[in-house]
């Protein structure tokens, strides 16, 4: 009898506890960020998709179409062709598409990339009604860019 | 003990339970024979989000399996990237440099801590209280924020390479798990307070679904589900990998086999999550964080490995049979929710519903890793 008395007051208590602590949270300053009208900077190595490096000297890509970060990519979401062409030393970029419907933002493309040609973009907010709005052409955006 | 069922099941009913239920985290179903309501009978049914990811394995090269890893157990991602290397790295006989071995030992500890953190969360949430999911995510957050500093990712992480890690940590990154350490610390008495002492927690969860440590033993029960019921097995203490040997850490095991009991193991190790990241900050050496001469095409020799590491539900072991080419041969994955989730059908029988439900979250399943 005794004991159940004192678990009903201790609970009871306990109870008090709970709430004290909540009602003085109640109280601090609020941590949520109201996004979307506060957005919080991304940290440099955050991965984004993918996208092409300008050469500063040349203001080119500086993609030298050998290939590896096709080959690296688990998911086989990057095409990439070039051609020769006269007078130019090595292969020239044609084509890179990224198809990032099936990208998992892993990564391996960028470590395989020996010219650092690739690197990644800082967008998140990606949102569309189409997939075909997620099959990127990165030599289109990097000439955009330019 | 009142909660179970006097009479004998006369008249019996099928209830689903999931695979769109929110107590079964994600897609598990399971398949209850009721008595009214207690349980007679309940059999888990897997299977709905299985995604082949052995045979992914076997379908690309070594490193191409790497983004895998981290979307099996998508809490503890880490562990999962380190028992990968790990057997990889065995069977090709790489060298890791000790700062990348540290490395890979913090991050991997402060993702045990964050993963535990949403189990608290959740677990309360299945017993009805929200309030403490909010106060856990705010810890989280923390955490998260460091890793993605270094790793580039929140939850689905890949920054273990085969010879080290991707990248070396910024400046920001020993400050901030100082003082997140700091923070936590101060916390935990917090969270003690509103949740532990509960009443109404402690009556949920005191002497409701035990589950015997021959019962483990059965089922090959392992992490914190074993440690509750008394067993003393951490794959970081009893196989040690990586650096572990040198830190000093206890490993947390209540004897009482209830839920509580895995509560609290759960509680504890954060603290001790917290012990060992504090002594490998203290320790941590300079010099490079990836091995050299990792060859770029890797073909390890012909050969059977096998490798386990502690997540933080238990231990997870990756077998690799290479035939000397750029592709395993056969990989299999060992996830310990797998063998955690098989002795819920004996485990439930005869509890009432919500109490069963308290028993599945005690356990803390992670479905994705469960199908694989
Ligand atoms: S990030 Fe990974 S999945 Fe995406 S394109 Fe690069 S290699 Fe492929
Ligand atoms: S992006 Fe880099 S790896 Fe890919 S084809 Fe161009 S140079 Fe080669």
């Amino acid at each position: 009898m005794i004991d159940y008395l004192r678990e009903i007051i201790s609970g009871t208590w306990s109870l008090f506890v709970g709430l004290g602590i909540t009602i003085r949270y109640f109280f601090q300053p609020v941590v949520t960020v109201q996004y979307p009208y506060q957005t919080l900077p991304m940290t440099p190595r955050f991965r984004g998709h993918i996208e092409l490096v300008k050469d500063e000297e040349t203001g080119e890509t500086k993609c030298i179409v050998c290939g590896m970060c096709q080959k690296a990519c688990p998911s086989n979401c990057i095409t990439v062709n070039g051609e020769k062409r006269e007078g130019v030393k090595g292969k020239v970029l044609t084509e890179y598409t990224l198809d990032f419907t099936k990208c998992s933002l892993c990564g391996l493309c960028v470590e395989s990339c020996t010219p650092s040609a690739i690197t990644f973009s800082k967008d998140y907010n990606l949102a569309g009604v189409t997939k075909e709005a997620y099959i990127f052409d990165l030599k289109k955006r990097l000439e955009a860019k330019n | 003990m009142s909660a179970f069922a006097e009479s004998e099941a006369k008249e019996t009913f099928v209830l689903n339970l999931g695979p769109q239920h929110p107590a079964t985290h994600g897609v598990l179903r399971v398949k209850l024979t009721m008595d009214g309501e207690y349980i007679a009978e309940a059999e888990p049914v897997l299977g709905y989000i299985h995604r082949m990811h052995e045979k992914m394995g076997e379908n690309r090269t070594w490193a191409q399996f790497l983004p895998n890893t981290g979307r099996m157990d998508y809490l503890h991602a880490l562990a999962y990237n380190h028992g990968y290397v790990s057997v990889v790295e065995r069977a090709a006989g790489i060298e890791v440099p000790e700062r990348a071995e540290y490395l890979r030992v913090i991050t991997a500890e402060l993702n045990r801590v964050s993963s535990h953190l949403l189990w608290f969360g959740a677990f309360i949430l299945d017993l009805g209280g929200f309030s403490p999911l909010l106060y856990a995510f705010d810890d989280r957050e923390h955490i998260l924020d460091l890793l993605e500093s270094v790793t580039g990712s929140r939850l689905t992480y890949c920054y273990f390479r085969f010879g080290g890690v991707y990248n070396d940590i910024d400046d920001n990154f020993v400050p901030g798990t100082r003082a997140f350490i700091k923070r936590l610390r101060e916390r935990m008495p917090m969270y003690h307070n509103l949740v532990t002492k509960n009443i109404i927690l402690m009556k949920r969860l005191q002497e409701v679904g035990p589950i015997s440590a021959e019962m483990c033993r059965k089922y090959g029960a392992t992490g914190p589900v074993c440690r509750g019921s008394g067993i003393n097995f951490d794959v970081r203490k009893h196989e040690p990998y990586s650096v572990y040997p040198e830190f000093d850490f206890d490993v947390p095991v209540y004897d009482q086999c209830d839920s509580m009991a895995r509560y609290m193991v759960r509680m504890d190790e954060i603290e001790q999550s917290l012990r060992i990241i504090e002594q490998a900050l203290d320790k941590l050496p300079e010099g490079p964080v990836m091995a050299e001469k990792v060859p770029k095409i890797l073909k390890p020799a012909k050969g059977d490995y096998y490798h386990a590491v502690e997540t933080a539900r238990g231990s997870f072991g990756v077998r690799v049979v290479s035939d000397g080419t750029n592709t395993p041969y056969r990989l299999k994955l060992r996830s310990p929710t797998f063998s955690n989730l098989s002795l819920f059908g004996e485990a439930s029988q005869g509890m009432l519903l919500p109490d069963a439900l308290a028993l599945m979250g005690s356990l803390d399943l992670v479905i994705p890793e469960i199908d694989r």
